[in-house]
């Protein structure tokens, strides 16, 4: 049975990958079907991790649990949990409670008040982003950039070799002139305009990167499915 | 007032909670609670998704539309991942073990449905991993064709993006070692693999931090066009 398993798992994953490979002839149903199954399978997947992980990991063994279970001996008269420890936090009913407003959205005549945990969300992500990227974005990346190239402890001499020195310059005149692009609030002309030129270029350079990076990490990929087809699935590959 | 007032109140008060309690110390702890309180609303919001992909395709299934029988597929798909995870069913060596229906061993109840030998986690390792890998990968054919119709260097902007992007691929490649192995040590940052590097660690960074330090500030004004009711999009209203 688990010999049988076993190749019924490498065909399934063979066949699932030679699926989505078919758009490349033309869209056709055998993709579809792959694509069908992902969907499928990808929403189930993350409904169950998020349920475990958070509903049951995070409310129901920090507050649910407890709180149903007092309730429930109130109501019937059994005897009560022992008081809560230092495990249990109330607060995560906030939480909760904010979840099933939001499922209000499925009242029609009440669906307006699941905008309040929808604000409740976006304000505490304000709140939160704007501390935080303020200070990894701006202040550090701002830090990084302004490096100071003489040292008292090198007298008058530059504190970094030749090539970190240099570096450190074009690190320092990229970012500015990249800046200086992204600052629209003033006419891209003249000695400005001329600044912000000098950015474009930075950030060309930047794309033409992360362009590379990504085609490779893609190749990566299809590297590693042409390996497992030919090497695990036809065995072609020792 | 309860429809746009109230949401209007929260956001700023829950935004400016945050941001003060950054600067009281005992109150720094804040943003952690209120970031586990997402992760539960994270729950119910996904029972208004997963709610609605089985909506969508009842839907198409009910009206007989175009390709109904791939929402079958789908439907059952999902549906067979919402039960062999919520149920932890697994069977390691031939036993069986469904903890919630009483089958099999009773303190698997407690394993995590993502433990080796469980179905779910079987069904990432055979299903989701090979699809997301392949579909990721079916992108390089695409970028390989976008980037030979789209990339002609029309203009230094352009032929500074060919040129780097080729420097990092061919860097990233024995070939490209191979190719600029002949340049004496003395020159060695002409080897395309240095140049490589130098590119990325030099105007790459710069750009980057250029983007990087924009959307700082980026995210700090739309912060705080929201905390200040400004930007109201979120509330289904065009007009800020």
């Amino acid at each position: 049975m688990e010999a049988f398993f076993e190749h019924f798992r490498l065909w399934l994953a063979a066949f699932l990958t030679l699926g989505i490979f078919s758009f490349l002839y033309k869209d056709n149903p055998w993709y579809k079907l792959t694509e069908a199954i992902f969907v499928g399978i990808s929403a189930g997947y993350w409904f169950v991790v998020l349920f475990w992980d958070n509903f049951h990991g995070k409310f129901w063994v920090g507050a649910g649990e407890y709180s149903i279970n007092w309730v429930v001996a109130k109501l019937t008269g059994a005897q009560a949990p022992p008081p809560p420890d230092s495990s249990i936090d109330f607060m995560l009913w906030v939480g909760a409670f904010l979840g099933l407003l939001m499922l209000l959205r499925l009242v029609p005549k009440i669906g307006w008040i699941s905008r309040w945990p929808l604000a409740f969300i976006v304000g505490s992500t304000g709140g939160l982003w704007l501390i935080n990227y303020f200070a990894s974005n701006v202040m550090v990346q701002a830090q990084a950039t302004m490096v100071p190239l003489f040292s008292s402890a090198f007298g008058t001499g530059f504190d970094q070799n030749a090539d970190a020195v240099i570096g450190a310059l074009i690190i320092f005149l990229g970012t500015f002139s990249g800046l200086v692009y992204f600052f629209f609030s003033k006419a891209h002309t003249g000695v400005f305009g001329g600044t912000a030129r000098v950015g474009v270029f930075f950030l060309m350079i930047t794309f033409g990167a992360s362009f590379g990076y990504t085609v490779m990490s893609r190749m990566s990929l299809l590297i590693g499915r042409i390996d497992y087809l030919l090497g695990d699935w036809l065995g072609m590959i020792k | 007032m309860f429809k746009r007032r109230i949401p209007l109140f929260i956001l700023a008060f829950v935004g400016t909670l945050l941001i003060v309690s950054v600067f009281i110390p005992p109150m720094e702890n804040l943003g952690e609670d209120f970031t586990l309180f997402f992760d539960i609303i994270a729950v119910f919001a996904f029972f208004l998704g997963g709610g609605n992909l089985v909506r969508i395709h009842f839907g198409k299934l009910r009206r007989r539309k175009k390709d109904w029988g791939f929402s079958i597929v789908t439907l059952v798909a999902f549906f067979f991942m919402l039960t062999i995870g919520l149920l932890k069913v697994s069977s390691v060596g031939g036993v069986w073990n469904i903890p919630l229906l009483g089958i099999g061993d009773p303190a698997a109840i407690a394993a995590s449905p993502t433990t080796e030998g469980s179905w779910f986690q079987e069904t990432f390792n055979y299903v989701i991993n090979p699809l997301q890998s392949t579909m990721y990968a079916l992108l390089a054919f695409f970028v390989a064709s976008a980037s030979y119709r789209a990339f002609r260097a029309k203009n230094r902007e352009a032929t500074l993006l060919l040129l780097a992007a080729f420097i990092i691929l061919l860097g990233r490649t024995p070939f490209g070692m191979e190719l600029t192995r002949w340049v004496p040590e003395s020159f060695s940052v002409l080897q395309i693999p240095n140049m490589a590097i130098w590119i990325m660690n030099s105007p790459n960074l710069a750009g980057q931090r250029a983007i990087l330090i924009g959307i700082g500030l980026g995210v700090v004004s739309m912060s705080l066009r929201l905390i200040l009711g400004i930007e109201r999009s979120y509330l289904g209203e065009d007009r800020g």
